[in-house]
């Protein structure tokens, strides 16, 4: 990506920011779901935080993205608010979905979170059904769907790629390559010899780079972006990355051999991110006060979230439309 | 007044005029629901509206910006539709025949259905399904059925069957400016049957049940084409002095379940007819809610006059042996009369 442009200091610390709080919560999750301490699945992030936050650094606030039930990583990104989050993990009433969706749904419309879809590339379609209506509204925003390589067999992904070039969508199609869909490896299942070579069935542009790398991340989606906001349409971005977390929590991941683990390890993005500072000027105890920010602050939310109120019974009615004569009980 | 007298067809594609003329954010996607396109310039603009013709004319009169051509994709443009709802527009998108559901299934199920209660009431999907249903056109097992049930089923969803023109055109106007996704039947027998219809747009809301023929007799519900022959069935058996009340839901979520419950406990009697297939039906749910809410009021057991359950056949004696038509309702009717 030769012209793409440099991430300030500010930009690069706002980014190591945003990982470093995905890490944290998601390993607050893990323990939690360990403890027995919140109800229901819950999918984490581990490694690829490098990929909602250069994504995300990428976007507007007014921008959209929509993501899978692996989505806590591209809901802190985009800006929903901690406390909400861990509230709806928790179930409460003061949740991002008031108890209603759990970690598999979390949402923000404030934020441009469109909201998390728990079927496989479902959000693909609806991401660019918000492209559509920003274009035919005269916006310039763009929208964003998250998948993982396992949706690339979904029929969605190449109706929405099909319908984004027939529309010329100012959407990105955004697949998070993390070597395994579900339980089955990558190389068992793709035909291609990569993701973004699929876009050329479309004649739209597909671009892969390091999803361990945050910069990598975004400055190829700052130039896809670029483009769909200049009316050159969608784009199929693939980020190589590894999913270190399991399928759900819980998942003893014994597909994945030790050594090909180990060997992704030592490139995961904050370790990477931490080595490669300084060659960036980044200033060694800035990024350690960032650390023990981020950690306080997921911390203090899910400690806050759990003492906050369940929803009431009867509010299981509240919320299925938006009006319904002669109501539904 | 003068009578106006339009088919459900055109008065289907009035009201998305005028809707389309009141709102910018209405906008219509489909297969064909313009047809011709890549041919706009050898005339091939607004070439179909639709297998039926019903959106005929909105491309020429609205441009192709809303009236989107789409391809063969119908998961993926029901889930464009969703995206674009939930962002500020009123999609209308055309499922061509409710047969083809089973493509797009997921997104009216999991995603239009739940974005609503799954992300807390904090957003919501105006959008509108308008889809071809029924039997009688000799089209076979995958282009005659009337799946009413398994949208009827999912909550979060509200669902139209009109039988009128009148119908057609007020609840399409509710349907559009309603907040949540609404899936409207439209039946392919019944898009060229006349009747009046008012020329300015008269919203007509939903969860109100239509008396189309009072009786004291039986109460026959009939679910869209058969509210039909509900009505011929009656006419034949007022010659026999049996007098029969007949309703139209008109919507099934929401159901006005007073006016049927009124009915019953005034006739005692009740019997539902629906082309669809008799098991998990809409006809098993209505004769399920009368039986749990109005069985004191039952003189006798509650008759479902339905299609057998099979698929829907090919063979003109096959599927005229398949379909409730008035005929079986008479003797029905009077079987369970004792008549």
């Amino acid at each position: 990506m030769p012209d793409a442009p440099t991430p300030t200091h500010d930009q690069l610390y706002a980014m190591y920011r945003s990982m470093v709080t995905m890490r944290r919560f998601d390993a607050v999750v893990t323990e939690l779901a360990e403890a027995d301490r919140i109800p229901g699945y819950a999918h984490t992030y581990t490694g690829s935080e490098a990929i909602a936050a250069g994504v995300c650094a990428a976007l507007r606030p007014s921008d959209w993205i929509a993501s899978t039930y692996r989505n806590h990583g591209h809901a802190i990104g985009k800006g929903v608010a901690l406390r909400a989050m861990a509230a709806e993990l928790h179930g409460r009433r003061t949740g991002t979905a008031k108890g209603k969706g759990g970690s598999m749904h979390i949402s923000d419309f404030g934020v441009g979170m469109l909201g998390a879809f728990g079927i496989v590339a479902a959000g693909m379609p609806i991401a660019l059904g918000a492209a559509l209506s920003m274009k035919m509204q005269g916006r310039d925003e763009v929208a964003v769907a998250f998948f993982g390589d396992g949706a690339v067999h979904q029929g969605v992904f190449h109706e929405a790629m099909g319908l984004a070039k027939l529309w010329n969508a100012p959407v990105l199609f955004v697949c998070e390559n993390n070597q395994y869909a579900e339980a089955t490896a990558l190389d068992y299942h793709l035909h291609t010899e990569t993701v973004a070579n699929m876009a050329a069935g479309y004649a739209l542009p597909g671009v892969r780079a390091d999803g361990m790398d945050v910069v990598a991340v975004y400055q190829a989606t700052l130039e896809a972006v670029a483009r769909a906001r200049a009316g050159g349409g969608a784009t199929l971005l693939e980020f190589v990355s590894y999913r270190f977390s399991g399928q759900y929590e819980g998942d003893k991941q014994t597909y994945q051999p030790a050594d090909e683990r180990a060997a992704w390890w030592a490139r995961e993005p904050l370790t990477a991110f931490e080595q490669a500072a300084a060659e960036r000027g980044l200033d060694a105890a800035r990024l350690e006060r960032i650390r023990a920010d981020a950690d306080a602050e997921v911390a203090a939310a899910f400690a806050a979230a759990e003492q906050d109120p369940w929803p009431e019974p009867d509010e299981l009615y509240d919320d299925v439309y938006v009006s319904y004569e002669g109501g539904l009980r | 007044m003068s009578e106006r007298l339009l088919t459900i067809r055109d008065a289907i594609n009035e009201a998305l005029v005028q809707a389309m003329e009141a709102d910018p954010t209405v906008f219509l996607m489909g297969e064909d629901v313009a047809g011709g396109a890549g041919r706009d310039d050898r005339g091939g603009l607004d070439a179909w509206g639709g297998p039926f013709g019903v959106t005929r004319g909105l491309a020429t009169r609205f441009g192709r910006e809303r009236v989107l051509d789409t391809t063969i994709a119908e998961a993926g443009f029901f889930g464009a539709a969703v995206g674009a709802a939930m962002t500020g527009m009123r999609p209308v998108v055309e499922l061509m025949y409710v047969d083809f559901a089973g493509v797009a299934y997921d997104q009216m199920l999991n995603q239009a259905a739940k974005v609503r209660y799954m992300f807390g009431g904090t957003q919501k999907v105006p959008m509108v399904m308008r889809t071809v249903v029924g039997g009688g056109f000799r089209a076979a097992a995958e282009h005659s059925q009337t799946l009413y049930s398994i949208f009827a089923h999912i909550p979060g969803l509200k669902t139209v069957a009109p039988t009128t023109a009148a119908d057609a055109k007020g609840l399409l106007l509710t349907a559009i400016a309603d907040d949540d996704p609404v899936v409207f039947f439209e039946h392919k027998r019944m898009y060229m049957q006349k009747s009046h219809v008012p020329e300015a747009p008269e919203p007509i809301p939903f969860g109100v049940a239509a008396v189309r023929r009072e009786g004291t007799d039986l109460t026959i519900v009939g679910v869209q084409r058969g509210v039909q022959f509900a009505l011929e069935a009656a006419e034949a058996l007022a010659g026999e002095d049996i007098s029969v009340e007949v309703i139209d839901p008109r919507t099934y979520t929401p159901l006005d379940k007073g006016t049927i419950l009124a009915s019953v406990a005034k006739t005692g009697r009740l019997m539902i007819v629906d082309e669809s297939y008799p098991r998990a039906s809409l006809a098993t749910d209505l004769a399920a809610i009368v039986a749990d809410e109005g069985f004191e009021s039952l003189k006798g057991p509650i008759r479902r006059v339905t299609a057998p359950h099979t698929p829907v056949p090919f063979s003109p004696p096959l599927e005229d042996a398949y379909l409730p038509l008035p005929g079986r309702i008479v003797a029905e009717v009077k079987r369970l009369l004792g008549a």
